[in-house]
């Protein structure tokens, strides 16, 4: 590892000043410190954000759970309200890594991130969720742009991210074995105002599978999806699946979520 | 006194170990120690134009850097390959050199070529990336199936062939085969695998100017062979100026056996710098430079009758040397893989005919099981696949084969002292509920899924030993065990052994049988290993030999302590030895209330005379003092055996493979402790079913190890597993006086064929590869649709 300055910001205004783009912003630490550690990524500075208590807790109004940027994996699992408000999202933390990694890891730092086998993002598609940052809003359709890749600036922190509380809804995930990241994760919401299927692990991103939507809007149920096609082409491929099976198990799973509705 | 041989005694390791006061090698640390930093390669195949250290040399904290010009200047020699194996045409087999640090050419991806040695870790990552290493980059020899077809990897090394190995009587089989009414071919990859100790290796190196004495602490199941090796075979010090610690080890599962060149290189430059060093390897350099397992590609074949009766056996493989030949490299893919592989059954006749190549690749070498999960896998598939073919059912075929009297002649090598394979497997079916498959597949189907059942029946030869035996067949050392037990004045006492425990509970277990055999309370014996400087000699654990090998040293060094305790007490008791009966700690005169116990005696022996109270002479010629010492070498390897029976529950939606029950019975002979062999079998199973279903190390065309970390490797976890349902027969052991067999590696054995057996009985005998991903059992469970389908 590198040599590095470390700073602990007291709030999100001095955290977003210190930020450059030569900086990491320390949240959960659980993606930045093992790419520092195997040299696969190096920062002047390394901004601590975990002492800025406003940036962490879980709110439930009448229509959206908000949940505090620096909030951990296992705070969402086991808060009693999310459980009641949206149990497919308590669920999905719950199914994050491992005990370890949901102690520490953190929900803005998985959206930062924007891993695209991370489970976090497909909550953000299925859900409507709107990302809180210190200077703006921003609809998750448009958060999350690539590969590793959103539209935050390298100065901007975020602050909360806003669910919208669904009809009914399920997050169902095809785990890596090794890393127990998604292979494939699909999460089904429905809401009054119609149906997303936020799918991650399949693409270099995160997307909201309109095709499935659609059927899914005539007729929720899961004998429909057998009549969606689901092309191979642009899934990801590795040693652990390849693009075929990620495209078949898109299905599957979008199947399973829909049964669990 | 009850005795503790066969009690669930609670290990004395826990409290040290779970409170974390276990002390490890990377615990330990050297005042003005320097901090190690390897330079290796990163491409599989490539000669070395030029190493320039001219530049790391001036880096902040650097305190030297050595490279393999060093080494050859000092004649510093490399790791050897323990076991010499001749090929079927008489021929020597082609070993490469493989100095501790490459100088002209590299061979796989982690081949040291420099190290840098810093006053701190930071500082020597630093100066590592200074060195320059100019490569001329070769193509790689990565895949085992084609490596005898490429280039030449080490110069005079043909078709990268070490040997082409037989063992059995090609004609006989030939014959066998004529007269078969059926022939069952079958063509297997065992995967390679990589072992995995939670603890990475790790070396700590202390040189004493004065006394000029190295002090190496590390990370090995045997320190008295490490030191050897170093010694005999690098040349870095006389013996006697070498001490090899070998202080609590996370885990070896083999891969702990071999001396490295890390620990060569280290304790040679201590030396050479005059300063401590501390190595601790990254988790990335365990996966590629730590021994691998497995990786063999077999074609086997199976002669039978209508009536399912085996009648002959072939097994052509290849097995994966890797770079370089190690330890027990070269006999793990032979004498320990092939005479296994005809199974626990009569086989009229057979032979294994092994090629063993180099490729460019870690060196693969003995990984828990050695050679054994490989013969077993690969007869029990085929018997599996007979019965399947016969249409029979997998339990009567086996049972059809078994032996029944004893001791039994095995094909091709061994002589099997005792067993009872038709009581273990009976007990497994009773205990598996197999007559109940039946209405469990049914209620499967009814939720759309798949449930298959497997069963494996296997011998093992281990416990691995006797020295005559084992130098004939090759190796290099005598693998008997030594032990010392060591009397107090105030009657505690101390067991030094040979065998070297990183999670096999000696010091309970060796403590039971020391307690039994002296009378003396268990509280009040320790168990001392893994210093070359404490105890006599040894030569290390692996092979399931620590109990059946060095715990017999051990009895027997007790049995020699009271020998000459009784005599010493009949003295004090004024009555003759042959009077004297040796009972619970007690020296007793028989038919008279006179006795001494074993602690009294003790004091006597430190305190030989007469004054005032204290009245112990030493009877005449015989020496003060209570130690004795054995060296024990069985007359045979140990033969456990058993049968396991699991079912899977496969989702064919998307191929997940469930593993829903699984039974293993076993026969280690007498159980000296149920606790810790329940933990050893379902140890082993974890792995062996993680073989099954999850391991895979990957190499890519380019030599590049693909699955390097633990985010691509799969290991199997606690939650992956189901509770185990264990059962044990016992027939003793004939050649050791506690009738103990071997356990560490049972689990490991029988797991894969058991777990794959079942994946294939769900998919209808359709053949998978290892390991039964989900993408593969999904694609198998595609196609069996379409042909059922088809046939409806
Ligand atoms: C072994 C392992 C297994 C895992 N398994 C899974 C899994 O199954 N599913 C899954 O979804 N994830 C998984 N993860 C990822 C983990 O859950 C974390 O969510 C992820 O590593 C990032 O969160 P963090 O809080 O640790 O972020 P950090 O590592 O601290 O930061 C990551 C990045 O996010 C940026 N960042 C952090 N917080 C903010 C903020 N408030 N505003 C702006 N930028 C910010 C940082 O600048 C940095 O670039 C796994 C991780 C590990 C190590």
């Amino acid at each position: 590892m590198k040599t590095f300055n470390y700073h602990s910001a007291k709030d999100v205004k001095e955290a977003s000043k210190l930020a450059s783009s030569n900086s990491a912003f320390l949240a959960g630490g659980m993606t930045t410190i093992p790419s520092m550690k195997l040299g696969l990524a190096s920062y002047k500075d390394i901004i601590d954000i975990k002492r800025i208590k406003k940036l962490s807790g879980i709110k439930v109004s009448g229509k959206t759970v908000t949940i505090g940027a620096t909030t951990k994996h296992s705070e969402v699992a086991s808060s009693k309200d999310v459980k009641k408000a949206i149990p497919s999202l308590a669920a999905l933390a719950e199914g994050i890594g491992d005990p370890q990694v949901r102690n520490r890891g953190t929900i803005g730092g998985s959206i930062a991130n924007n891993d695209p086998a991370a489970d976090y993002p497909s909550a953000c598609i299925a859900l409507n969720a709107t990302i809180h940052t210190n200077n703006r809003s921003i609809d998750a359709e448009k958060f999350f742009r690539g590969m590793f890749e959103t539209c935050l600036k390298s100065t901007e922190v975020i602050e909360s991210i806003e669910f919208s509380i669904p009809q009914k809804s399920s997050y169902q995930k095809l785990p890596n074995p090794a890393s127990r990241y998604a292979i494939v994760g699909v999460y089904v919401a429905q809401h009054k105002t119609g149906i997303n299927v936020g799918v991650t692990g399949a693409k270099s991103c995160v997307y909201n599978d309109k095709d499935l939507a659609g059927a899914l809007t005539k007729n929720f149920s899961s004998s429909v999806i057998d009549s969606v096609k689901i092309s191979s082409s642009g899934m990801n491929s590795d040693i652990h699946a390849s693009s075929d099976y990620r495209a078949n198990m898109v299905k599957a799973f979008a199947k399973k979520a829909v049964d669990a509705c | 006194m009850a005795s503790l041989v066969g009690s669930r005694v609670e290990r004395k390791e826990d409290k040290r170990f779970l409170t974390g006061k276990g002390r490890y090698t990377s615990d330990i640390n050297i005042a003005n120690q320097t901090y190690a930093i390897f330079i290796r390669s990163p491409h599989a195949r490539a000669k070395i134009k030029k190493v320039d250290i001219s530049k790391a040399l001036k880096s902040s904290g650097v305190v030297d850097i050595l490279t393999g010009e060093h080494i050859a200047q000092d004649k510093i020699g490399g790791l050897i390959a323990g076991w010499a194996i001749r090929s079927e045409d008489g021929s020597e087999m082609k070993c490469p050199a493989n100095p501790p640090l490459a100088k002209d050419s590299v061979n796989f991806v982690g081949d040291p070529i420099a190290v840098v040695f810093a006053e701190t870790l930071d500082e020597a990552r630093a100066a590592a990336e200074l060195v320059k290493v100019d490569y001329k980059v070769l193509k790689a020899v990565s895949n085992l199936g084609e490596a005898m077809n490429s280039e030449t990897i080490h110069d005079g090394i043909d078709k990268n062939l070490c040997y082409d190995w037989l063992l059995g009587d090609r004609q006989k089989v030939k014959e066998a085969f004529e007269k078969a009414d059926k022939i069952i071919k079958l063509d297997i990859v065992n995967n390679r695998l990589i072992p995995n100790a939670m603890e990475p290796r790790a070396c700590v190196i202390d040189y004493n100017t004065a006394s000029e004495e190295i002090t190496c602490y590390t990370t090995s199941q045997n320190p008295h062979l490490s030191r050897l090796i170093m010694s005999a075979f690098g040349g870095v010090a006389p013996e006697n100026k070498l001490r090899v610690v070998a202080p609590d080890v996370g885990g070896g599962f083999g891969s702990k056996i071999n001396l490295y060149n890390e620990e060569i290189v280290c304790s040679w430059a201590s030396k050479k710098i005059e300063r401590p060093i501390k190595w601790v390897a990254e988790r990335t350099e365990s996966f590629l430079t730590d021994t691998h397992g497995r990786d063999h590609i077999t074609h086997a074949e199976l002669a039978v009758t209508n009536d399912g009766k085996f009648l002959g056996f072939k097994n052509e493989t290849i097995a994966n040397l890797g770079a370089y030949a190690r330890v027990f490299g070269t006999v793990t893919p032979t004498y320990l893989f092939g005479p296994c592989a005809t199974g626990v059954y009569i086989m009229p006749a057979a032979y294994s005919n092994v090629k063993a190549v180099y490729t460019n690749t870690a060196p693969v070498d003995a990984y828990r099981g050695a050679g054994r999960p490989e013969a077993t896998y690969t007869i029990e598939r085929l018997v599996d696949k007979a019965a399947m073919e016969l249409g029979m059912d997998p339990i009567e075929i086996r049972m059809k084969n078994f032996p029944t009297e004893f001791p039994f002649k095995q094909t091709l090598v061994h002589q099997i002292d005792s067993g009872d394979y038709v009581a273990g497997l009976n007990k497994a079916k009773e205990m598996a509920d197999y007559d109940g498959f039946a209405a469990r597949k049914k209620e499967s189907e009814s939720k759309g899924k798949l449930r298959g059942i497997g069963v494996t029946s296997y011998f093992e030869a281990c416990g691995i030993a006797p020295s005559p035996v084992v130098m004939m067949l090759g190796c290099g050392v005598g693998l008997w065990e030594s032990a010392e037990v060591r009397f107090n004045p105030t009657g505690q006492v101390t067991v030094y052994t040979g065998s070297h425990s990183h999670g096999q509970s000696h010091q309970t277990t060796f403590a039971q049988i020391a307690a039994d055999e002296l009378g003396v309370p268990i509280e009040n014996i320790d168990v001392v290993h893994g210093d070359t400087d404490k105890g006599t000699f040894g030569m290390g654990t692996y092979g399931s030999r620590s109990l059946t090998v060095g715990g017999i040293a051990i009895v027997n060094a007790c049995k020699k302590i009271v020998n000459k305790g009784k005599k010493i007490a009949a003295k004090m008791l004024e009555a003759s030895p042959d009077e004297v009966d040796f009972k619970n700690g007690e020296f007793v005169v028989a038919k008279s209330n006179k006795k001494k116990t074993i602690g009294e005696v003790a004091f006597a022996s430190y305190l030989p005379g007469v004054r005032d109270e204290v009245k112990s002479p030493l009877p005449e010629g015989e020496e003060p003092g209570l130690i004795e010492s054995s060296f024990f070498d069985p007359a045979n390897f140990s033969f456990p055996a058993g049968s396991h029976i699991c079912e899977v529950e496969i989702d064919p939606e998307t191929g997940h493979v469930k593993l829903d029950k699984y039974t293993a019975v076993d026969d280690f002979g007498t159980i000296v402790n149920p606790l810790i062999v329940e933990g050893q079998v379902h140890g082993g199973l974890a792995q062996g079913i993680g073989q099954a279903l999850y391991e895979n190390a990957q190499y890519d065309d380019s030599g590049q190890l693909i699955t390097a970390s633990y985010m691509d490797y799969t290991m199997p976890r606690a939650d992956d597993l189901p509770d185990f349902n264990l059962g044990f027969t016992c027939t003793k052991a004939t050649t050791n006086p506690l009738g103990v067999k071997g356990c560490g590696e049972a689990g490991t054995i029988a797991a894969t064929p058991t777990v794959m057996n079942a994946v294939i009985n769900a998919l209808d005998g359709k053949e998978i590869s290892l390991p039964a991903t989900a993408e593969k059992v999904w694609k198998a469970c595609k196609e069996m649709k379409k042909s059922n389908a088809k046939a409806a």
